[in-house]
């Protein structure tokens, strides 16, 4: 009786502290981007004067905007703290671990697609419309090749189940598989395309002819928009832990239970996730935003890695 | 289940005959609309009632013209496409009701007519078990399509999609007769058990396989006879459109299963192959092409072409595992078939259905024209938006299930063959998601450009929603389609006996729950209740406390970001041309393009494009120049002279005499 009551306790912990710590490492990247221009920066908890001072903010809705687009903040919050919900983080049992595996992951994503586009077309705006079609591209190519990349580490793991992958990757440790390192490289690709992330869009861009992301989210105000961006930094998050269970599974505790097995998954992905943040805060800086019809080729290149992935898997065999 | 088949059938059939009786009366034709979808209704929960379609089928004999005997039996995998039928029936009989409107070309009763013989000889070609009668019901369905496809035939085009149609139909039925002719032996053997039980060789066999996949992919529209979708289809009114679309394609892809099941015993790697090439490029095809059109009921015939392809897909996946005895991820890969089939079914009649009822609202179906008619017309912009969901294939709705499915099967390959078969499972894998995230983009371009945003024309202001018929029949598709996405578990149970009739049963815990999908070597599931439910939750407690804030402040309404300058018309929208761009741009090899842009000093500037499909201009349109010239080749040899005339009757008879002394 009492160790399924556990076992749920732990999962909501599980999920919320991601869920709270998401804008913290969106803060971390920012310091980190700050540091490397030689700038003081606003330090880490930036993003959570950001998202107190829009919360407080009184509620603007622009005119014409249906269910669709009113709905929308809220239902990509939940979504990705759904996302979160499936992936194993310190005990290597996430909460919803029975209902879905990472295809239904990348639906989840899927469907936070979706509806942020057919929210951003419910107003008929010029810039919507163009939101919509950029998003739409990425997304269209982007998301093939993150389920390539997770094939492949299922096909290795022979499962699809993030659980199973965890668990099968830290008993058999798989690092030097080639496969893998094209699933790896396609992964890392993707999570800068999906996140709208230098070189692909401009996190910090307001500027109407190269904005991808922020077209999509140009109209929302106060509290909706705090609850995007939000949603923003848990998504970033998502595909953070996602790299760790597939690539860097040692992080996680494997077969080990008890408290000190999770403190120390929590201090190593932790660790990890905050090297990864300075990490994308360096390709950030070093690299320019892509012209837009540049993209295509950044995506195919990350679609056909992620299919020679595939490839090498199935050809060198298990 | 057999008799009951037959019996709604000739039911429909008398139907049709009493709208006849009085072809030009609107009333008649329309009443005869309620209970021709009751016995939709009626085929479609006997086909689902377990208890009737696990009794051994039975063969029912029927005296027919010239001393044959006319053969009908209801398999398990016949009950799967009856309760298909019964269910689009239901719906499309009832959307029909209220959709003709009197003065449109056809007569109604003869149109009522044509209606109702189409629907009995789909149910007919579903339960035929003879060669005879799968011929017959198949030239009466594809005569009862046409005469509905060309329902306005006073408009030139009209007249000439019916033709594409027609010829293409004919095609393939010449190629099913050649099939039907090696198989019986030259018309000694009719009965498809017989066939069964007496194959011909090995070469025989393959000629079998390759003219039924000819015949049965040209009227599922896979590559390259695909052609005739995009111009039927907008033809047609639009419930036999969603008709057309969402079950005639399937029942074609039926025959050829049907085919497979005949041929069994010589089952060879390659046919599966075949099939999984032919599935996958169609359904990639497809889906770029639907990217880029701007006719509404084009742009749904592509994607017809893309969710037929996918279906293929499937098949063919399952036929590999089955040639590689991997019996289990056969019936996966093969319930994920069924399972495509079912949701195409239900989500592209419904988007047919929409695209009628916004059609009769606003007279437009030129997307570009279109736009904001979701708080307009909520009866049809809600359950489109379902059907939308549906063949994009997001969670928690049926695409996403039979995608899963597909997927984990895919997943769980061994290396089979050590031949290029293995190169091409994952190029085949890598094709499919392309397909399936462009799926996403095709019906995100419907729904958005034409139910979303702003009204792109001012006539769209006062368009009303749909009447009660229509509604009727748009809901209850939506909730197939809903039922479809959240209960797998049960939808898989239904699928299993057929699936076991082809490449034996699903293991035991696979269907055990009805809300759960259940993929068994890995026991990995995919239950979407519990993520519903999370998800209604969460959501549930921020409308809360919206609600309690808006007690202290209320929500106040702005202008739009219009960068300083005055209010933006609707006119400054994506254009439905330029929501497609970037896939054309991307993909700019597969399409046949002519642009036209306007010169610099152009005071009325236009920009013009003209889309081609690549197959119409590369293979199609060569084909008449061709025909032309072998003909005026032949005409050479008229010249009008007698002394050629003779000398060509010599040869002839020298060479008959030839022959005959050889054989």
């Amino acid at each position: 009786m009492t160790a399924p009551l556990v076992r749920l306790a732990l999962g909501i912990v599980e999920t919320a502290v991601p869920v709270a710590a998401a804008p913290l490492w969106l803060g971390w990247i920012g310091q980190c981007r700050a540091w490397l221009l030689n700038r003081r920066g606003p330090g880490v908890l930036q993003p959570y004067r950001d998202l107190r001072k829009l919360f407080l903010k009184a509620p603007l809705v622009p005119e014409g905007a249906g269910v669709l687009f009113r709905i929308n903040p809220a239902l990509q919050w939940t979504l990705g703290v759904l996302a979160l919900g499936l992936i194993p983080f310190c005990s290597a049992v996430p909460l919803l671990a029975q209902d879905s595996d990472v295809i239904v992951l990348t639906g989840i994503l899927a469907t936070a697609r979706f509806v942020s586009v057919l929210a951003a077309g419910d107003l008929g705006t010029a810039f919507g419309g163009l939101g919509v079609r950029r998003t739409l591209l990425v997304g269209s190519l982007a998301e093939p090749a993150l389920l390539l990349a997770l094939m492949t580490a299922a096909l290795a793991a022979g499962t699809t189940s993030l659980a199973g992958i965890a668990r099968t990757f830290t008993v058999h440790p798989l690092v030097l598989d080639p496969s893998l390192a094209f699933a790896a490289a396609a992964f890392a690709l993707v999570l800068v395309a999906e996140n709208a992330r230098l070189p692909v869009d401009n996190p910090a861009t307001h500027l109407e002819l190269t904005m991808i992301h922020e077209a999509l989210v140009l109209e929302y105000a106060g509290a909706d928009l705090a609850l995007l961006e939000w949603a923003g930094a848990i998504k970033l998050l998502v595909f953070a832990l996602l790299g760790l269970v597939l690539f860097a599974p040692w992080t996680l505790p494997g077969e080990a239970t008890g408290p000190l097995a999770v403190l120390r998954a929590f201090l190593l992905s932790g660790g990890l996730i905050a090297a990864s943040g300075a990490l994308l805060a360096i390709v950030e800086t070093a690299s320019a935003k892509l012209r837009l019809f540049r993209v295509p080729a950044f995506l195919t290149t990350a679609f056909l890695v992620a299919t020679l992935g595939l490839l090498v898997r199935l050809v060198s065999g298990i | 289940m057999t008799s009951i088949a037959l019996l709604v059938a000739t039911f429909w059939l008398v139907l049709g005959v009493l709208a006849l009786l009085q072809p030009h009366s609107m009333r008649l034709a329309r009443t005869v609309h309620v209970p021709g979808a009751v016995a939709g209704l009626v085929l479609a929960l006997a086909s689902v009632d377990s208890t009737l379609h696990s009794l051994p089928a039975v063969i029912v004999h029927l005296p027919g013209p010239a001393g044959f005997e006319l053969l009908f039996r209801a398999g398990p995998l016949a009950c799967v496409f009856l309760a298909l039928l019964g269910v689009a029936v239901f719906a499309i009989s009832i959307f029909a009701r209220g959709y003709f409107r009197p003065g449109e070309g056809t007569p109604p009763g003869v149109l009522s007519f044509a209606y109702h013989l189409f629907l009995a000889s789909l149910t007919v070609v579903l339960l035929a078990h003879d060669a005879l009668t799968f011929m017959a019901s198949w030239e009466l369905m594809t005569l009862g399509s046409y005469a509905l496809v060309l329902s306005e035939h006073n408009r030139e085009d009209i007249r000439r999609a019916a033709l594409i149609y027609l010829v293409m139909a004919q095609v393939s039925a010449l190629l099913l007769l050649i099939a039907f002719g090696i198989l019986s032996h030259g018309g000694a053997i009719l009965d498809f058990t017989a066939m069964r039980s007496d194959p011909p060789g090995a070469l025989g066999t393959s000629l079998v396989f390759l003219c039924a996949l000819g015949g049965f992919g040209a009227k599922a529209g896979l590559l390259p006879a695909h052609v005739w979708l995009p111009e039927a289809h907008p033809a047609a009114p639009s419930p036999v459109s969603a008709l057309m679309s969402g079950v005639m394609l399937e029942v074609a892809l039926y025959g050829l299963m049907r085919f497979v099941v005949i041929l069994r015993p010589e089952l060879v790697p390659w046919w599966g192959a075949a099939i999984l090439a032919l599935g996958t490029a169609s359904g990639l095809y497809g889906a770029l092409y639907a990217t880029a059109q701007s006719d509404v009921k084009r742009l749904l015939a592509y994607s017809s072409i893309e969710n037929i392809g996918l279906i293929a897909t499937a098949f063919g996946l399952a036929l590999l595992f089955a040639s590689a005895q991997e019996m289990t991820l056969a019936a996966f890969a093969f319930t994920a078939c069924l399972y495509l089939c079912l949701n195409h079914t239900a989500g592209k009649s419904l988007l047919f259905l929409a695209t009628g009822s916004v059609l009769h609202a606003t007279g437009e179906r030129n997307l570009g024209q279109l736009g904001g008619l979701l708080p307009r017309m909520p009866w049809v912009g809600i359950p489109a938006l379902v059907g939308a969901a549906a063949l994009a294939g997001v969670p928690p709705l049926g695409g996403f299930v039979a995608e899963w499915m597909l997927l984990q099967s895919w997943l769980t390959t061994p290396r089979f063959f050590a031949t290029p078969l293995d190169l091409l499972l994952p190029l085949a894998a890598a094709i499919f998601v392309l397909t399936a995230a462009l799926a996403a983009y095709v019906m995100i371009k419907f729904y958005a450009v034409a139910f979303l945003g702003r009204p792109r024309e001012s006539r769209l202001l006062s368009a009303h929603d749909a009447g009660p018929s229509e509604r009727m029949g748009l809901v209850s598709l939506a909730l197939a389609a809903l039922a479809l996405g959240l209960l797998p578990g049960a939808v898989a149970g239904f699928l299993s006996s057929a699936v076991a009739r082809l490449f034996g049963p699903l293991p035991p815990g696979a269907t055990a729950a009805p809300g759960v999908a259940v993929f068994m070597p890995s026991r990995v599931t995919y239950a979407p209740l519990p993520l519903v439910l999370g998800a209604g939750v969460l959501l549930a407690l921020f409308i809360l406390g919206r609600r309690l804030r808006a007690t202290r402040r209320t929500a106040t309404r702005a202008a739009l970001w219009s960068c300083g300058e005055g209010p933006v018309g609707p006119r400054a929208q994506d254009t439905s041309a330029g929501f497609g761009e970037p896939i054309r741009r991307v993909f700019a090899f597969v399409f046949a393009v002519e642009e036209q842009f306007p010169r610099p000093a152009d005071p009325y500037p236009h920009y013009r494009i003209r889309l081609r499909d690549r197959f119409e201009v590369l293979l199609y349109a060569p084909l008449p120049a061709l025909v032309g010239r072998l003909s005026a080749l032949a005409a050479r040899l008229q010249r009008g002279r007698l002394a050629v005339y003779l000398a060509i009757t010599f040869v002839t008879l020298a060479l008959i005499l030839i022959g005959l002394r050889w054989t």
